[in-house]
């Protein structure tokens, strides 16, 4: 037997070769996780189960936001190829264009990191109608995984509580980013009020099942019997103290008026309404709509998504006053008796300081009933001055301690977003205004009455009147009362149980003052909103302002004041109300107060209060300047849109029905300045073919001419617009 | 050589690991076939009686197949040396049959059909190969150093090898070349294995390079550099040597610039050269027509969803009939050709790690049971045997791996297939009666 060792070295092959094979599979199957990862991401389809928000309830127990069914249409990007496009967008009634536009759009949104064969969204959220005539047809594309995806969104069934409720809206890759990837492409989050605050209480978690599927885009099965699907957890509801019927009331109140109303219930901090004017149907931020209304809701000067009464910072006026009577008869620099003469005006330091109502500074009452500015700019001078703090410095000092302890010029921690602190002055910024040598309590007395410098928001005034009728103390204000399940992890309610005492007061004090403000609606500047077995403890206000347009001050129309708590002797209820540029406190503010006084008292309008109510509604308070920030935009808006399409007729459809007056001359320089471009674009070409020049100055006149037409026609259509399509 | 832990009296000297590994490999395969067509919810036990299903039908071959093998185990051994040369003369008309009547079953045109049954004759006929390629060994005149019975040797294994390629059956054909590790062990020159990996080597260098033919001149002159300073003694005593180097480059460079080209674009289809070019990762640089970038297309994506199910698999693997791949019918032939990636899907490294060892213990076994004949006939037999079961296993493991060309050839006792189940019984029965009786001296 010769040849015996080969043997050997033949077994050496066999076993060598089936080592390579071994080491192949060990790349194969050990070293590298990524034929894994794209046979999982092949074969399996995650579906997500959107949970429901939790619903907000009113102080009643009525859902003031509640979730509706809508539907993402999802496509797989994968299978796209093998699929009828043709007939899929028959099927949707769309043409093809669209339908690539939509698709690409979609796929720039998905996150790099996701595989073309996991569904996205071609339309989110598509309504009831588009869901009933696709649905029926949408058999045909199941294998192409192609299907409708389940998810809620917001309902108002009230249609009121914008801003305190706020909105919900996709999160963006910032905003994944920053939860530590909590969140994925395509959920919603709370962005704003209520919603953006509790948004770990109100979300929920979201659900996955991962199905098994075949190169068909079947489903064969689950994927180890469930062992990586999660369920949805519904989100936790929560209790509000928003009495809706009186939020609604307010809101319709401010229709078409810029301002804000605040109602607290002192007794606990609950805001019982907390209204912005202009407000908008919380309704249009849900669904498909959102993206239209924000932009157009951004654009709109009178800034409907503003929350004016935890934002807005303003002077509150004669509002201010019983404050400044607090400080003074705490300081013992005055007492009730105490008086000033008053000659219709305050006449100091070379000044004069109009009073409303005609001076009657015979005491605290008369003067607070009345409102009478010489006699608290006379004590607000006397705190300033006074001699036992030592100093203008120190005296301001003290006042600014007073203030900020009652509320002012401090966030209190609402639990909503966008909270504003107001503003009081330091010394330091009259230092800067008027050196620190020059300055005195003359230099800035008419912060002694509310005006000038010293800002508020309309919450921080009606916090300050809980103040006042709880005789000290308050609960910061809020809204949630109540969380559903909950646990000692839920901290976030846990503030607002502390009753907040700043500064102590003797109870006489406060009482001097309610009984002014008492008077206040008795017999003085706002005794026209006396309800009949309520006494109304109130203050009015009528702030001066002005406002810069074109580089000029202009002085405009008051801001109209109102604060005030009810019933006197047991408060329920406290309210500020503010509506600017609308005039004195006592014509508009006051009789807004007294209609959610009684809507809240009696949980119900008489007849004549509900007319009264209405004709409040239909009343539009804007003040003049608006218009013109408003023309001065949209011509703004159309200028740059023509500058950038050369098309005219964007304008008009850019403009709101019914279109204002347009600035004119705007667009004809804009049409000017492209012909001017035009010519100088000519001549260059001109100049470079130097032969022909003639034909060359012929076609330039021409051009110029026709430009000159077109010009003509656009004056025209400007000036007669297309009417928009009614829905 | 000879095996006497046999228990002689008790099996008759025949070789109870061969049939026990056979039966565990048989068992593998049907399990896996289950494993591809079973879906939740059918009725198990019933679709197996019903003999529809795949793994039903291979059931059946298999009880055929044991039916064929214990006829085997009764007969005489001589029965295969008389007949060896008769078996191999059928098996040559059967296949020059297949031009005349063949006809056309998925694809492939080998198929001969009687009746409702139908056979690959080029499946059989690597069986009567190797029987006559041990008889014609047994011959007392036959000395394979001389190159004329090496070329007599090579002719009865190369010609059903070019009647396979001619019948589009590269990857049968290509099965005969593995009867060169048997005459290796008869005493064919190593030289000729070095030669022919070399060649072999040149061809891979060639291809790597076909677009960039600078660098593989390049390596070309520095081997010959390195050659002619390894030689450098040699080569001063002999001028001669050199010239031998440099005319081996220039051949090597003239062979790339030339033949490469030629062959494929020439003797190769279109098809068959993209294979080659897309195993090395490459686009073929020659090719033109759309069907064979199509059928590219076709097997780029089976190669892609084999290795997906494979890594799929991982460490442990999915679990049985749990492969994600597999129950959702990525894999194109998975039931076949493809048949491994259920294995590697399925039971993971381990697994396939388990399946491939037992393979390597049942080639071992195969050598060491051809070398414990006495008679040339079987010995050369049992080469063969082993021969072809290697190569099978190499280029099939490799071809889902992802490391060999697309050629379709069945994984042995594993895949689904009648005639393959049965070939290969059969030609692992003939040698273990040939085993038993391998005190004889057979002629």
């Amino acid at each position: 037997m010769y040849n015996a060792g080969r043997l050997r070295i033949i077994q050496i092959i066999f076993m060598g070769s089936i080592f390579i094979l071994l080491t192949r599979l060990f790349t194969l199957q050990v070293l590298s996780n990524n034929y894994a990862d794209v046979a999982l991401d092949e074969s399996l389809i995650k579906k997500i189960i959107y949970p429901q928000r939790g619903i907000i309830f009113d102080r009643k127990g009525r859902p003031i936001v509640t979730n509706n069914l809508v539907y993402d249409l999802m496509i797989t990007p994968s299978q796209l190829k093998k699929m009828d496009v043709i007939d899929f967008c028959q099927t949707l009634n769309i043409d093809t264009t669209t339908f690539y536009k939509n698709f690409n759009t979609a796929l720039n949104k998905k996150s790099l990191l996701k595989s073309s064969s996991q569904p996205l969204a071609l339309y989110e959220m598509i309504d009831a109608t588009m869901y009933n005539n696709i649905q029926e047809n949408l058999y045909k594309f199941d294998n192409f995984g192609v299907y409708l995806q389940e998810r809620p969104i917001r309902n108002y069934p009230y249609s009121a509580g914008a801003h305190v409720l706020g909105y919900v809206a996709q999160v963006d890759t910032a905003y994944i980013r920053r939860s530590n990837g909590f969140y994925n492409q395509g959920d919603f989050a709370g962005k704003s009020g209520l919603e953006g605050y509790y948004e770990k209480i109100l979300m929920g978690q979201r659900g996955v099942t991962v199905l098994q599927r075949d190169k068909n885009n079947k489903i064969v099965g689950s994927y180890e019997n469930g062992k990586y699907d999660t369920i949805a957890v519904p989100g936790r509801n929560l209790k509000s103290s928003l009495d809706i019927k009186v939020q609604m009331l307010a809101e319709k109140l401010l229709h078409n008026k810029i301002g804000a109303i605040v109602a607290i219930d002192p007794k606990d901090g609950s805001i019982i309404a907390l209204a912005s004017g202009p407000s908008y149907d919380p309704n249009l931020l849900t669904g498909g709509s959102f993206r239209a209304a924000m932009r157009s809701m951004g654009a709109n000067p009178a800034h409907p998504l503003f929350n004016n009464a935890v934002s807005m910072k303003s002077p509150p006026g004669s509002a201010f006053k019983p404050l400044g009577a607090l400080i003074a008869l705490d300081l013992g620099l005055i007492t009730p008796s105490y008086g000033v003469g008053c000659s219709g005006g305050y006449n100091a330091c070379g000044r004069h300081v109009n009073c409303h109502g005609g001076g009657h500074g015979g005491s605290l009452r008369s003067a607070m009933a009345a409102s009478c500015n010489s006699y608290f700019i006379n004590i607000f001078r006397r705190v300033v001055d006074d001699s036992a703090a030592g100093g203008k410095v120190n005296g301001y000092l003290t006042w600014k301690r007073y203030v900020n302890q009652f509320g002012l010029g401090r966030k209190l921690g609402i639990d909503i977003t966008g909270e504003s602190g107001g503003y009081i002055p330091d010394t330091a910024r009259f230092n800067k205004e008027f050196g620190f040598e020059k300055w005195s309590s003359c230099s800035m007395f008419t912060i002694g009455i509310g005006q000038d410098k010293m800002e508020a928001t309309p919450l921080q005034m009606a916090n300050f009147m809980c103040i006042i009728a709880n005789k000290g103390h308050y609960y910061p204000p809020h809204f949630i009362t109540g969380i559903q399940d909950i646990t000692k992890k839920d901290t976030l309610l846990n503030k607002y149980l502390v009753k907040t005492e700043p500064v102590h007061l003797a109870d006489t004090l406060y009482d001097i003052v309610t009984k002014g403000m008492e008077d206040v609606v008795k017999n003085g500047t706002a005794k026209n909103i006396k309800i009949k077995n309520v006494e109304i403890a109130g203050k009015t206000g009528t702030v001066e302002n002005a406002t810069v347009l074109n580089h000029k001050v202009v002085k405009q129309k008051d801001h109209s004041v109102f604060t005030c708590f009810a019933p006197a002797d047991s408060p329920k209820i406290a309210v500020c109300v503010y509506v600017r540029n609308a005039g004195f406190g006592a014509t508009v503010a006051a009789p807004m107060a007294q209609l959610i006084i009684k809507q809240y008292l009696n949980d119900s309008l008489d007849k004549k209060d509900s007319l009264a109510a209405n004709t409040w509604y239909k009343k539009t308070i804007f003040p003049p300047y608006l218009k013109e920030l408003k023309e001065e935009q949209d011509s703004i808006a159309a200028f740059n849109e023509f500058n950038r399409t050369g098309d005219s007729s964007y304008i008009l459809s850019y403009l709101p029905t019914p279109p204002p007056v347009l600035n004119l001359d705007s667009i004809l320089i804009a049409k000017n300045n492209a012909n001017i471009k035009l010519q100088q674009a000519n001549k260059d070409a001109a100049i470079k073919n130097k032969t022909n020049e003639d034909e060359k100055k012929k076609e330039l006149e021409k051009n110029n001419k026709e430009n000159l037409i077109n010009t003509k026609d656009d004056k025209n259509k400007i000036l007669k617009p297309k009417p928009k399509p009614k829905n | 050589m000879t095996n006497n832990n046999q228990n002689i009296n008790l099996h008759k000297g025949i070789d109870g690991w061969l049939i026990l590994m056979y039966l565990i490999m048989v068992t593998i395969g049907i399990a896996c076939i289950t494993a591809v067509e079973f879906r939740p919810g059918e009725n198990l036990m019933k679709s197996f009686f019903e003999f529809k299903k795949n793994y039903s039908k291979q059931l059946m071959f298999f009880f055929i197949a044991i039916a064929f093998a214990i006829f085997i185990l009764l007969t005489d051994s001589k029965l295969f040396t008389l007949t060896a040369n008769l078996q191999y003369a059928i098996g040559i008309i059967l296949m020059l049959l297949v031009f005349v009547i063949g006809s056309k079953v998925k694809g492939t045109e080998s198929i001969i059909k009687i009746g409702g049954f139908q056979f690959q004759p080029v499946e059989i006929c690597k069986l009567f190969t190797a029987l006559c390629l041990a008889k014609y060994f047994s011959r007392p005149e036959v000395d394979f150093q001389q190159s004329k019975h090496q070329l007599i040797v090579v002719a009865i294994a190369l010609t059903p090898a070019i009647f396979s390629i001619a019948q589009h059956e590269t990857g049968v054909g290509l099965v005969y070349f593995s009867f060169f590790l048997m005459m290796y062990r008869e005493g064919l020159p190593a030289i000729y294995l070095v030669l022919g990996f070399s060649f072999g080597g040149l061809v891979l260098l060639s291809l790597f390079f076909a677009a960039k033919p600078y660098i593989f001149m390049g390596i070309i002159a520095t081997i010959a550099f390195i050659a002619a300073y390894i030689l450098r003694k040699q080569i001063k005593r002999k001028r001669n040597i050199l010239v031998v180097i440099l005319l081996i480059a220039a051949g090597c460079i003239g062979f790339q610039k030339v033949g490469v080209p030629l062959i494929f674009t020439k003797v190769l289809k279109g098809y068959q050269s993209t294979r080659i070019f897309s195993t090395l990762g490459m686009d073929n640089p020659y090719a033109t027509d759309e069907k064979s970038e199509a059928k590219k297309n076709g097997e780029e994506y089976n190669v892609k969803q084999s290795k997906l199910a494979i890594g799929n698999g991982e460490f442990l693997g999915k679990g049985y009939m749990k492969g994600t791949l597999t129950n959702g019918s990525f894999v194109p032939e998975q039931s076949t050709d493809f048949i491994f990636c259920t294995i590697g899907e399925s039971f993971g490294f381990l697994g396939s790690a388990f399946y491939l060892i037992l393979y390597a213990l049942f080639l071992f076994r195969l050598t060491i049971i051809a070398e414990r004949q006495r008679s040339t006939f079987s010995r050369v037999y049992a080469y063969c045997v082993a021969s072809i079961f290697f190569f099978h296993i190499l280029i099939n493991i490799g071809m889902v791996t992802g490391i060999m060309p697309v050629i379709g050839i069945p994984l042995p006792f594993i895949s689904y297939g009648g005639t393959s189940l049965l070939s290969f019984t059969i030609m692992l029965f003939i040698l273990i009666r040939l085993d038993a009786d391998r005190q004889m001296v057979l002629r």
